[in-house]
């Protein structure tokens, strides 16, 4: 209760100039941060060039809670490679490999399926109404590289957002509260 | 300068960036690694091969391919993911895969395998239908996974594969 209270009498202690120095100090923290998330998605020309993997359909490979890096490029979908799809009507991406392709001769589009190493079938039943096939459109990229335990950070933000908010909440008021 | 958060946060950082380093550290390891996998395929017996009142194509083969896939597991590899391929060209598509078989090596021991399956296949009218004659290759894929890092993929094409003239 002691350092609540030192924390307001500090507040109350800063004038003007100061409010605003943190203010814009905290606004630079930001968008420095949102500028490198930009660059990122340039360099890996995939609109998220992070994701987390959220269910066990990949393991052993790919256990809840790994961070996969994702690039994109021009080449040729073939079989074997692990692709995160997005799939219209749903917002969560899904990371599986693709097993079966079929590409045009004269226009080079691609007909994908895909299927996750730990299902028994293939992703036909997660695909929209209708839809036999992944088109590139649908595509974010390929993953390369892999960091295991790191996205439990973000699984446990999205699960308890009590926890974001605490998290944000209390960052706000040690930035505002301290003097440097 | 000395309170608890601060010191709780320098460590924090420190842990943070040391442990970031040594996860580069074990992937740049694995580019030490030179890979030199072998492996063999063939379809000693193709069972049946008919064509279905829709248009489709079913084909039966017995597939027999044996692959040692040892050099690929360095310290730093938690699985391999291995899959056969057959890639046929077909007048309308340049090029169609199909997986025909996969499995996971957890370990090194494990990495001396042999395929030997009777694998039936239903070609859809996407492939097209007039697979008789048809050349195909059979490609062993494999899909390196670190602990943490990069992944590596790469494949042996076995070719000189063919459909019989006549369905049977």
């Amino acid at each position: 209760m002691g350092w609540v209270g030192d924390q307001i009498d500090s507040l109350r202690s800063m004038n003007v100039r100061q409010l605003l120095t943190q203010t814009i100090s905290l606004g630079m923290i930001i968008t420095s941060a949102l500028i490198i998330w930009k660059v990122q998605q340039c360099v890996t020309g995939s609109e998220s060039p992070v994701v987390v993997v959220l269910s066990e359909s990949m393991e052993p490979g790919f256990q809840r809670g790994d961070i996969l890096f994702l690039r994109m490029s021009k080449d040729p979908i073939r079989s074997g490679e692990i692709v995160v799809f997005n799939i219209d009507g749903r917002e969560i991406p899904i990371v599986h490999r693709v097993i079966k392709v079929h590409e045009r001769q004269d226009t080079g589009e691609v007909d994908v399926l895909t299927k996750g190493d730990n299902n028994p079938g293939d992703d036909r039943l997660l695909y929209a109404r209708g839809q036999l096939w992944l088109h590139r459109q649908h595509i974010m990229g390929r993953a390369v590289g892999f960091l295991p335990y790191v996205g439990w950070v973000t699984i446990l933000m999205t699960e308890k957002p009590i926890i974001k908010y605490v998290l944000i909440g209390s960052l706000g008021l040690l930035m505002i509260a301290s003097k440097e | 300068m000395h309170s608890f958060a601060y010191r709780a946060n320098a460590l924090l950082t420190f842990s943070l960036t040391v442990l970031s380093l040594i996860c580069a550290m074990a992937s740049v390891s694995d580019n030490f690694n030179s890979p030199f996998p072998t492996s063999q395929g063939q379809v000693p017996n193709i069972n049946w091969f008919q064509k279905k009142p829709d248009g489709d194509d079913e084909v039966s083969l017995t597939l027999n391919v044996s692959a040692n896939l040892q050099s690929l597991f360095t310290w730093n590899t938690k699985q391999v993911f291995v899959f056969l391929a057959a890639e046929y060209e077909t007048p309308k598509n340049a090029i169609n895969q199909l997986s025909l078989w996969d499995g996971i090596i957890p370990s090194e021991e494990h990495a001396i395998f042999g395929i030997h399956k009777l694998i039936s296949i239903g070609l859809s009218i996407k492939s097209g239908n007039n697979l008789r004659d048809k050349d195909f290759n059979l490609t062993l894929h494999w899909h390196a996974m670190p602990k943490t890092g990069k992944m590596s993929a790469d494949k042996i094409v076995m070719t000189g594969f063919r459909l019989p003239y006549t369905y049977r």
